[in-house]
């Protein structure tokens, strides 16, 4: 083992960190896909599978509006107006990030 | 030996498509791959350790993290501490490959590790929208995780050699694009209030999971829960 501890404490120690970060990354990266690989699709997997995406966006952005304050959440709100009435990614983005800057601007 | 019938297409056109659709995101991964390459020189990581991070590991917020815990001298504990931390703000890749395996089922199996490799929220987000109107071509999530890693490893360098190009990206709210991003995809996902309703179970125990424990679990949390929901609720 002192011999790992002493290769780790020398100049490869943080290469080996980094090889450690991919594989970790790596595996969450694949593990979903060769995990469900392995589920039968049954009509409750299914509907798991189809409430996911969504589950996922939302579980994401509301911590995080709510962290960012009145700007942050009329940012995004301003970017969900925006997509549902030109459906056009771009439009929505700059729609929210003109809400938030304006407002951060103003000192919100 | 003949591919399945049903195998997906993978086509260069896709590859294209896919690259096209991150253009809208190409100043905020800029800016903020530029923001991480400065901060590994402040953190005192070479230029091969800062880029390896970034052409490997391909993911901000972990390599961020990564920093806060970066080690001049490495130690077996050190190591597994940035390795568990690395796992943990990643593990949300674990539900966004599992909700996009569907599609992926029937490719090959080299193309398909390939393909994994490049998969960040972004490109995630962007074959999830492209898959839920119906297209199928697998081209463009590859080409779309392709382009983001590309500009994600070429902005980390001159943010190490020259420091941040954005003195303040915040006001610009360049730190809150990528939830941009996802809040929009919200419009193309719907399917009317009633498969939403395990959004909002994610969206509660998001809250509460972020309220009560720190770090990204939130997202994996509520994430589950959603899914557990919509397998109850239908």
């Amino acid at each position: 083992m002192s011999g790992i501890s002493e290769w780790i404490a020398g100049p490869w120690g943080a290469a080996f960190a980094i090889l450690c970060m991919t594989i970790a990354t790596y595996l969450c990266r694949a593990s979903g896909v060769v995990l469900m690989s392995h589920v039968t699709i049954t009509p409750r997997v299914e509907r798991a599978l189809r409430a996911l995406p969504g589950s996922i966006v939302v579980a994401t952005i509301l911590p995080l509006a709510l962290d960012g304050g009145v700007p942050a959440m009329a940012g995004l709100v301003a970017a969900i107006v925006a997509m549902s009435l030109v459906r056009f990614e771009l439009a929505a983005l700059l729609a929210g990030l003109g809400v938030i800057a304006l407002l951060r601007a103003g000192g919100l | 030996m003949h591919a399945p019938l049903d195998r997906p297409p993978f086509t260069l056109a896709g590859c294209w498509q896919g690259a096209r659709y991150t253009l809208p995101l190409w100043p905020s991964i800029i800016v903020f791959a530029n923001a991480f390459g400065a901060a590994a020189v402040q953190k005192g990581l070479t230029l091969e350790q800062a880029m390896g991070l970034s052409a490997f590991v391909f993911a901000g917020a972990s390599q961020m993290v990564a920093l806060e815990v970066w080690q001049a001298t490495w130690t077996p504990a050190t190591v597994l501490a940035v390795t568990t931390v690395t796992a943990v703000i990643n593990a949300r890749m674990i539900l966004m490959g599992a909700a996009i395996q569907p599609w992926l089922a029937r490719e090959p199996l080299g193309r398909n590790a390939l393909n994994l490799f490049l998969l960040t929220d972004a490109n995630w987000l962007i074959g999830t929208r492209y898959n839920a109107e119906g297209g199928r071509d697998v081209g463009v999530l590859f080409g779309a995780g392709a382009t983001l890693w590309v500009i994600w490893v070429a902005a980390t360098l001159p943010g190490y050699l020259l420091g941040s190009l954005v003195p303040e990206p915040k006001r610009f709210g360049l730190d809150l694009v990528l939830p941009i991003f996802f809040a929009a995809m919200l419009i193309p996902l719907w399917k009317g209030w009633r498969p939403a309703r395990p959004w909002a179970v994610a969206g509660l125990v998001a809250l509460a999971v972020h309220a009560l424990v720190p770090g990204y679990a939130f997202i994996v949390a509520g994430a589950l829960a959603g899914a557990l929901a919509g397998a109850i609720l239908g």
